[in-house]
């Protein structure tokens, strides 16, 4: 089975790997660089659970290849912390109790992510759409959109 | 055998990679990458091109080429393609917007594929190096199609003429339980001169509802006057069944759709 | 009015300083930052794949496997049929006497439903083990299938499931589980009408967003390390225990993580393949249902049938309830048996009623395994319950809310299993839920109380 090489930035980090031609990056990510922040919930593309930010843009990391992303900034959830300190959409999804298993959390939180870079205010309507690609199964989306809501008007104050 | 990606510079090489057997050629991988995944061992070898052509849209006048590896979420934001963005925001949440592409979405099966269905009421034409095929006749023969889709090509419908929807269960966002692109034409008194309609999920594939065409001719957007293509909307179509809906349920519904397209 | 200080005033203390503070979860830290370990996230170095070769038919004998070319297919390492499971025939509540044991780990000589587990395939790579389990042969000679509860029962039907010899449980009471309580025909006879109604349910798919499986190291000490997403860790333990002839003491379980389960997860289906695999090859192995598998494979809610009979009279009161409850179990009994169980203690619903006559059924059908699913065995009998009072309402043109006032069990009151009703507060609750939804009764229903003179 043929290797090929593989480098990207993962959160502002350098990795460089060898993978078997093929690979998803979700499989890449979890198995060999070794950040499982993405979930693997149906690699079909329908749960989001998997979502990670590629050059700026949210993507499924398990239907996009690994060897497509030679050069690319990924992003993840378990990049988002800086020195230990909380991203505000984190603090704000711990503290709007918009967590039930978890294990949707990383996708959702990704997706967040984008949306609050492009609109930094968005509605309510805004947030719904951002989330759309995104299942949480125990269906807590209520506490997630307000959690989002509640980020970016944090967000919009420190930059006040 | 594992399974191997091919990147190819121009689309003359990687079509002539595609020939060999247990070869298919990556888009988005919101197809193939799935098939993969879900244990589809029949394909041993993707084939992809970076040529930038493909990526490119190109509005001059009323006519637009899109590129076969424009995605969704690229024309969703274009400010040239206003009259087709619902169509192209119908497809997936915006992770699969920006990966799915115009040339993959030509391929989706029922229930997919609704970007396509705005392709066929626009009577696009999709072109290959092999040439230029009009929708329609690309779409029936699709299945046997071996040669990398380039570009599209339509021209852009007028203000209030194009009109789509698509019905899912899940609010925002959901699988079709069925698609519907109309293009009409209208005089200034509302009296249809034209018409153009496809239908999603109502065949594994999008198609045309030929008999609600022809019986909206000469009629104005009234209950009462579009009452006739309503009840021939079904005529030839043989919906899918999957877990979104049965094949009764979707012959049912649709209609009632077309009717609210149509009055809406 | 606050229940707590004055309905449950004996039972409940007031000093409470938790109760309606925020604290933060203990678990959220974990799923914000993504270092929640789920099972699928534990790697280990040489790790097989197991993709398992399932029934394409819903019933079946089988003639012959042949793994031959699946075993040389490249980067296979094993595979595993009926033979190599220690004791391959097991039933979960068997831990709480419940058998006979009826289920096989890998299919022995027949099929009973389509996606039931044959072959088991180990390979160095996913990909590998899909290529080998589609090399993997099996012939198979299809033998008639049962779909409908009803048909099942019929004489003459195809036996499911040889265990069972009959295509229901046989419970120490017969054929059903049986509340008998009054004279239900006495009742009728009196009441001013009868209604009869028939309730139907599909099986429903918890889909939980992560699938179900598990990771298995063996470790050096003869020991092996499970991790899983089982909602059940020691009936899981000591069926593995059973099933694989191992002490328990050799079996480590780590989980309690679990993203999504409803009752998904509380089947022992892939702990024990997944460890025997991990033995035979002495390698560490996961198996994870793909998303088809999940919705395919894993146990749904069991479809119900409800047929509930009630005599009533002009004035409101139920004088006669018969339920039969049919649960369809599938081709297995998993926890089945007990759901069916749980709807006989369940019927009549939690009102007061003389007279009544309960059987509930769990049957065999050549469907998905059914079992657990939030409130198994009530949530469907609820339902057919409380569109049976709006019915009955409607017939003797009551308002509904009234109605249910007129029939709710109150402290004191015998059930029909003959156990008497405490704590219902059931009058209490309906008096708030009538305010807080602006649905007036009359005032006779909202000076009424659950305390029954006397009780």
């Amino acid at each position: 089975m043929a290797k090929v090489p593989v480098q990207f930035t993962l959160n502002g980090s350098e990795k460089a790997e060898f993978i078997e031609s093929g690979t998803t990056l979700l499989h890449a990510l979890r198995d060999k660089i070794g950040d499982t922040s993405p979930k693997g919930g149906c690699h079909q593309g329908t749960c989001g659970a998997c979502s990670v930010i590629i050059d700026g843009e949210l993507r499924l990391s398990c239907l996009t290849l690994a060897e497509t992303c030679n050069g690319a900034d990924i992003r993840t959830t378990a990049g988002l912390a800086e020195a230990g300190v909380l991203h505000p959409l984190q603090r704000a999804f711990l503290d709007a109790f918009a967590t039930q298993c978890g294990f949707c959390t990383p996708g959702m939180i990704m997706a967040a992510k984008v949306l609050l870079d492009r609109t930094p205010n968005p509605s309510r309507e805004d947030v719904v759409e951002a989330l759309s690609g995104n299942i949480c199964r125990c269906t807590g989306y209520e506490p997630i959109i307000q959690a989002v809501l509640t980020a970016a008007r944090a967000n919009s104050q420190n930059a006040a | 055998m594992s399974l191997a990606l091919q990147t190819f510079s121009t689309v003359k090489d990687a079509n002539a990679a595609l020939q060999a057997s247990g070869t298919r050629y990556l888009g988005g991988g919101t197809l193939v990458v799935r098939g993969a995944n879900e244990g589809d061992v029949s394909v041993s070898s993707l084939v992809r091109v970076t040529e930038p052509s493909l990526s490119a849209i190109t509005v001059s006048g009323d006519k637009v080429q899109l590129g076969a590896s424009v995605t969704m979420a690229a024309i969703a934001r274009h400010p040239d393609l206003a009259a087709v963005a619902p169509a192209a925001r119908a497809v997936g949440g915006p992770a699969i917007r920006n990966m799915a592409t115009v040339g993959g979405n030509l391929f989706a099966p029922a229930p997919y594929g609704d970007f396509a269905v705005a392709l066929l009421a626009l009577d696009a034409t999709v072109t290959a190096e092999t040439g230029e095929t009009p929708i329609e006749d690309f779409l029936t023969g699709r299945d046997s199609s071996r040669a990398i889709i380039t570009a599209v090509e339509f021209s852009l419908p007028k203000a209030d003429s194009f009109h789509f929807l698509k019905v899912s269960r899940v609010k925002p966002k959901g699988i079709s339980v069925l698609s519907i692109a109309a293009l009409l034409q209208r005089t200034a008194d509302g009296t249809v001169t034209s018409a153009r309609i496809a239908l999603g999920c109502m065949a594994d594939r999008p198609m045309r509802a030929k008999a609600a065409e022809r019986a909206l001719l000469g009629c104005k957007l009234t209950p009462q006057e579009i009452a006739p293509a309503l009840a021939a909307a079904g005529e030839g179509i043989s919906p899918i069944t999957d877990p979104i809906a049965s094949t009764w349920y979707r012959a049912e519904v649709l209609p009632v759709h077309l009717g609210r397209l149509l009055l809406g | 009015m606050e229940l707590r200080k004055d309905y449950f005033a004996d039972v409940r203390e007031d000093g409470l300083h938790e109760i309606g503070q925020p604290r933060p979860r203990l678990d959220s830290p974990g799923h914000v930052t993504g270092k929640t370990a789920y099972f699928a996230d534990r790697n280990f170095p040489g790790m097989l794949h197991l993709k398992m070769v399932r029934s394409p038919h819903h019933h079946a004998r089988i003639r012959s496997i042949d793994t031959s070319e699946a075993e040389k297919h490249p980067g296979v390492v094993r595979v595993l049929t009926a033979k190599d499971v220690p004791h391959n025939v097991y039933t979960i509540l068997i831990l709480i006497q419940i058998g006979p044991e009826d289920e096989t780990v890998l299919a022995d000589g027949k099929v009973r439903w389509k996606g039931e587990a044959v072959v088991a395939v180990l390979a160095e790579t996913e990909r590998a083990a899909q290529e080998a389990a589609a090399k993997v042969k099996v012939d198979y000679e299809v033998l008639p299938a049962v779909f409908d509860m009803e048909e099942a029962l019929k004489p003459g039907a195809p036996i499911v499931n040889e265990y069972h010899g009959q295509n229901y449980y046989l419970y120490d009471s017969g054929e059903c589980r049986k509340v008998r309580f009054g004279d239900v025909e006495a009742g009728f006879a009196q009441a001013d009408h009868i209604l009869e109604q028939t309730y139907q349910s599909s099986p429903i798919e918890h889909a939980p967003t992560e699938t179900t499986g598990c990771v298995v190291a063996p470790e050096g000490n003869d020991r092996f390390t499970c991790y899983t997403n089982t909602q059940a860790m020691f009936f899981t333990l000591d069926n593995t225990s059973i099933i694989l002839q191992m002490p328990g003491s050799k079996l480590h379980f780590v989980g309690g993580t679990v993203g999504g389960g409803f009752g998904g997860k509380v089947d022992v289906i892939v702990e024990p393949i997944t460890i025997l695999a991990a033995k035979l090859t002495g390698r560490p192995v996961c198996f994870i249902y793909s998303r088809e598998e999940e919705m395919q494979i894993s146990s749904p809610r069991a479809a119900e049938k409800v047929v509930i009979k009630d005599g009533i009279m002009k004035d409101g009161r139920i004088v006669a309830r018969k339920v039969t409850g049919y649960t369809d179990a599938g081709a297995y009994s998993r926890h089945s048996p007990y759901g069916a169980q749980k709807g006989a203690a369940h019927y009549p619903g939690p009102y007061t009623i003389p007279n009544v006559w309960i059987d509930t059924y769990c049957v065999y059908t050549n469907r998905t395994p059914s079992s657990a699913m939030r409130g198994f065995g009530v949530t469907i009998g609820d339902f057919a319950l409380e569109v049976q009072m709006d019915k009955l309402a409607r017939l003797i043109g009551m308002d509904p809310l009234e109605f249910r006032f007129i029939n709710a069990y109150r402290d004191g009151d015998m059930k029909a299993h003959r156990q008497p009703t405490e704590g219902a507060a059931l009058i209490e609750c309906m008096q708030e839920a009538s305010r807080a939804a602006n649905w007036p009764v009359a005032e006779k229903y909202m000076a009424m109380s659950s305390y029954r003179k006397g009780a």
